[in-house]
């Protein structure tokens, strides 16, 4: 047994570790050593607890740890990069499922004693803790279900969705009433358990109508959720060391979820309310004038193309996932980086379904990441670009966005590959993106469309080069 | 549709309206494309050329025009020219509708399809069908390349063994496409470049080619008119732009002027004072000769020497570059059949809905069709200065908005501060400070390194396992259970977590 001062000493330098944790991942210098940070932080914090707090049960806390842990460690050895978005998902589901858990024994626990305010107080912690845990885990199911595939990913948007969720929100609020009147008289459970169903639904209506385009918006609002039932379970147990985490993890998605929905121009709560693309209804009769001539182009072609530039840049999208192409890509980069050729990356904030998921399988193909640039630092130099080629990508490269005011996705910024010399976009048809929105940069005169799988076609350049 | 090609017979001009290249382009639309014999021989384009291309040479002018059904052209037709139009036949040439009124009616009263290529709308979609910017870009060129012809020194300031070479010092008056098309060639013959402009954006465009843009001292006039073009300046300004001229005669070697104003005759900018003030073998190049010039001594299509100064007032500047300037108009020529023709067919259909097809037919089937409507060609800067207003409505409760969170956020703080006991505002205050270090936090991680964020933060959030360590010794079997499995739940997101954000990380390589 050590001391509680040495407990709290423990806590405070985990918290430190944990800052500077996210702190290194300002660079992809230093990102490996905030990892590293990040794991002596939770080490410090599990021997401390374990060894100043636990009494008795060792076995079983051991054995638990060890299961988990190994599960863990299997999970991320065999996990493909194109799946992080599913994983990502999943273990926020953990985190949520955990934090309903922590709250419901806590509740049970006959050693927590509390009286007048501080007892009012506790239950609306405890309550609110649970609360966010239970919307987090359903909401994380959800999400891994359509991210993974296993449902489908059009919103679902039942009529009065809007006033089902304020209904659900008033149903909340009213029990969360009726819990703490009943346990005062030391009842409860009963509205804790009807609330814990009502925000599981929740959890699932809100993801279930949010469309496939929004996912990375999703993902890290998922994110900042784990955080917050982290935090409001801190509260709960009266532990700095929860709040602080929960509330860093909290912020952090919170702002990845605002930087995603300012990549859409799209504002958060509607996100949140959900059914993108249904709104667009109206103009489509609008996007079916714009239709003109496409002009397809053949793999060799392709080829001689790239080799006749001298400024390449390559816009992955989602497809470049689907179609496991990041290495084929790394292989025709190096081809043509070997004949003097530039080329560059760029990486519009929402392609693919979790923020940086494209630097990421990127990076799995060995790309240099210093060649691959975010969409501020290179919009500006398509106009010297010769051939930009598109890979996967739809919305994020519809210049609509820019010109059709009544679009859905206006203002949306995009990469303006059409102002480039020749556009090449590769595809497996000619079906819109997420947002259903026609992409009118197919029927400019300076586009060339190459159908296939992205894979298979990119091996024919790869050999044609 | 049959497309002619005939000779331009205008005096001294050398361009040809279409290049074997550019015509080989023309029979993809559908075209077929007949080429008078030496039409673009004076533009070093041989008829053997554009036999290759697949064009049809035609020996007699008449024949040609009589055969054609789209005639395309440099010049406007002559009057001997416009006889042979008829209403079956579209004639597409520089036109100038303003300066030729006599010919527009004669050519309405034929009934034929007249498009004027100077009456491109110059809007973004129409850059390329853009002739004047090209033959400007040209000019501006050649402007340079005549002045070094009468300049008797280098552009390239040399430091050799017979001694120093100082640069030689260009100053260019209007930076439009001209203007900066003589400041790029001048900056890379070597010349030190200065430039002047009504027009104070364009401060920018002239910086980026690496001149100095030289500013009014009192200047907040702004003169930009409509459609990119400089309109007339107030008298005071005049006055101050005529005193920084005067100062720069005495220093500049040479003076490049390329200002126009649309409708008006040329300003006057160098007077006979300024040049006699310049030094002796100095060069003015009067780009705006054929509208009365800038310059007080020009004289049209003449080198004159005056006070030791050589005065260029070529018309002709374009045509002297024939073989580049008939391929850049070919090539916008061919860009607007491109328009007319959008099923690539070989006909062309005179859509007068089209902004830019509307702007450049000035007269077709009996109609005269000039000036096309100008609320059609003002639509476009109307939409963009419409565009922001409703932005800037919504951008007015946005500002109450974040005050009215402020106030309730504030209100609710106090109410709570007055029940919470001690203890919990203490937690209180953690989480804030807490939510405040990872705003800042957060805010400098690279957006690359987002997904490995999400990942570390989750494995971090499940420190959410003290919760359960907590009540694991409890003496209830039930809790004793939940917190096995919560711990197991959270040691498989604290090791899976780590691990694959190590492993993503150790992907990310220079």
């Amino acid at each position: 047994m050590i001391s509680a001062g040495i407990v709290t000493v423990s806590y405070i330098a985990a918290t430190v570790l944990f800052i500077l944790a996210l702190g290194g991942l300002s660079n992809q210098e230093t990102a490996r050593r905030g990892n590293w940070y990040g794991i002596a932080g939770m080490t410090i914090a599990l021997l401390a607890t374990v060894f100043g707090v636990v009494t008795q049960h060792y076995e079983l806390l051991l054995g638990a740890l060890l299961i988990g842990g190994s599960i863990g460690i299997v999970l991320a050895r065999r996990v493909q990069m194109t799946q992080m978005p599913e994983l990502v998902a999943s273990l926020h589901s953990l985190v949520g499922l955990a934090a309903v858990a922590v709250g419901f024994a806590n509740f049970m626990d006959p050693s927590v004693h509390h009286t007048g305010i501080e007892l009012t107080i506790h239950d609306i912690e405890t309550y609110l803790g649970i609360l966010i845990g239970a919307v987090t885990f359903s909401g994380s199911v959800i999400a891994f279900g359509k991210l993974s595939g296993r449902i489908g990913g059009k919103p679902l948007t039942l009529p009065g969705r809007h006033l089902f969720n304020l209904g659900l929100l008033l149903a909340a609020i009213w029990f969360g009433r009726e819990f703490v009147i009943q346990s005062a008289a030391d009842g409860g459970l009963e509205p804790l358990i009807i609330m814990t169903i009502i925000a599981l639904v929740f959890g699932i209506h809100m993801v279930m109508a949010i469309g496939g385009a929004d996912m990375p918006v999703v993902v890290s609002m998922l994110n900042s959720y784990s955080g917050w039932a982290a935090a409001a379970t801190g509260f709960m147990l009266e532990n700095d060391l929860l709040i602080v985490t929960g509330a860093l993890v909290g912020s952090s998605g919170a702002i990845l979820s605002y930087i995603m929905c300012r990549a859409m121009n799209r504002k958060f709560l509607a996100v949140i309310a959900g059914g993108f693309g249904t709104a667009g209804g109206t103009t489509v009769s609008s996007d079916a004038e714009q239709q003109g001539e496409i002009v397809p182009i053949e793999a060799h072609e392709t080829a001689a193309l790239l080799l006749a530039a001298k400024e390449v840049m390559i816009i992955p999208g989602y497809g470049m996932a689907v179609a496991q192409a990041q290495h084929t890509v790394f292989e025709i980069t190096k081809a043509l980086r070997a004949k003097r050729i530039n080329v560059r990356f760029g990486i519009h904030p929402v392609a693919g379904r979790m923020p940086g998921h494209m630097n990421v399988l990127l990076a799995e193909a060995k790309v240099p990441y210093d060649i691959v640039f975010e969409m501020d630092e290179i919009n500006d130099d398509f106009p010297d670009i010769d051939v930009s080629v598109v890979i996967g990508a739809n919305d994020i490269v519809n210049p609509s966005a820019l010109e059709e005011p009544n679009s859905p996705i206006a203002g949306m910024p995009v990469l303006e590959c059409w102002k480039g010399e020749t556009t090449i976009v590769l595809k497996r048809s000619m079906a819109t993106g997420y947002a259903g929105v026609q992409n009118p940069l197919f029927y400019k005169e300076n586009t060339r469309m190459l159908f296939g799988d992205a894979k298979d076609t990119l091996d024919v350049v790869l050999k044609a080069l | 549709m049959k497309i002619g090609v005939p000779r331009e017979i205008h005096a001294g001009e050398r361009r040809a309206a279409t290049t074997p290249e550019v015509a080989s382009q023309l029979i993809k639309l559908g075209f077929s494309v007949a080429v008078e014999k030496d039409a673009g021989i004076l533009a070093s384009y041989s008829n053997e050329a554009y036999k290759a291309a697949g064009c049809e040479i035609v020996t007699s002018a008449a024949e040609l025009w009589a055969r054609s059904d789209i005639v395309l052209k440099v010049r406007a037709p002559s009057a001997e020219e416009a006889l042979l139009l008829d209403k079956n036949k579209t004639s597409i040439s520089f036109f100038w509708p303003a300066q030729n009124p006599e010919l527009l009616k004669q050519l309405t009263a034929s009934g034929a399809t007249v498009m004027a290529m100077d009456s491109v709308p110059r809007i973004s979609r129409a850059q390329k069908m853009d002739a004047l910017s090209s033959m400007a870009n040209i000019g501006g060129y050649r402007a340079v390349v005549e002045a070094a012809q009468h300049f008797g020194r280098f552009f390239t300031g040399q430091i050799t063994a017979a001694g120093k070479v100082p640069p030689a010092k260009v100053l260019v008056i209007g930076a439009g496409v001209a203007g900066l098309a003589a400041i790029g060639a001048a900056k890379s013959m070597g010349a030190i470049v200065r430039s002047f402009d009504t027009r104070p954006e364009v401060k920018e465009q002239v910086e980026s080619m690496d001149a100095e843009f030289l500013m009014l001292e009192f200047s907040d006039e702004d003169g930009s008119g409509e459609g990119g073009y400089a309109k007339t300046m107030s008298a005071e300004f005049i006055a101050a732009e005529m005193a920084l001229f005067a100062e720069q005669a005495k220093d500049v070697d040479i003076i490049i002027t390329t200002a126009l104003i649309p409708g008006k005759p040329a300003p006057r900018l160098i007077t006979a004072e300024m040049v006699a003030s310049m030094k002796d073998g100095s060069v003015v190049v009067d780009l705006a000769a054929e509208q009365g010039g800038n310059c007080e001594l020009t004289e049209k299509d003449q080198v004159v020497v005056r006070h030791g100064v050589s005065i260029i007032g070529y018309t002709d500047l374009p045509s002297r570059l024939a073989a580049q300037a008939s391929q850049l108009y070919g090539t916008n020529l061919r860009h607007l059949l491109t328009e007319l023709c959008p099923e690539k067919n070989g006909t062309i259909n005179v859509n007068m809905e089209d902004e830019v097809i509307r702007g450049v037919t000035v007269c077709t089937g009996g109609v005269k069709t000039w000036p096309p409507p100008a609320a059609k060609l003002s639509a476009a800067p109307t939409k963009a200065a419409a565009a922001p207003v409703p932005v800037k409505v919504e951008k007015k409760p946005s500002l109450f908005g974040p005050i009215a969170a402020a106030v309730i956020g504030g209100l609710a703080l106090l109410g709570l501060g007055a029940v919470a006991p001690e203890s919990f505002m203490a937690h209180f205050t953690v989480f804030v400070l807490a939510c405040f270090i990872g705003y800042m936090v957060i805010w400098n991680v690279s957006p690359a390194l987002h997904t490995p964020l999400m990942s570390v933060t989750n494995a971090i959030s499940s420190i959410i396992i003290i919760g359960a360590l907590l009540q694991i010794s409890s003496t209830d079997e039930i809790i004793k259970w939940i917190a096995a499995f919560t711990i197991l739940l959270t040691s498989i997101n604290i090791a899976g977590g780590f691990a694959v954000t190590r492993r993503m990380l150790e992907m990310f390589r220079r």
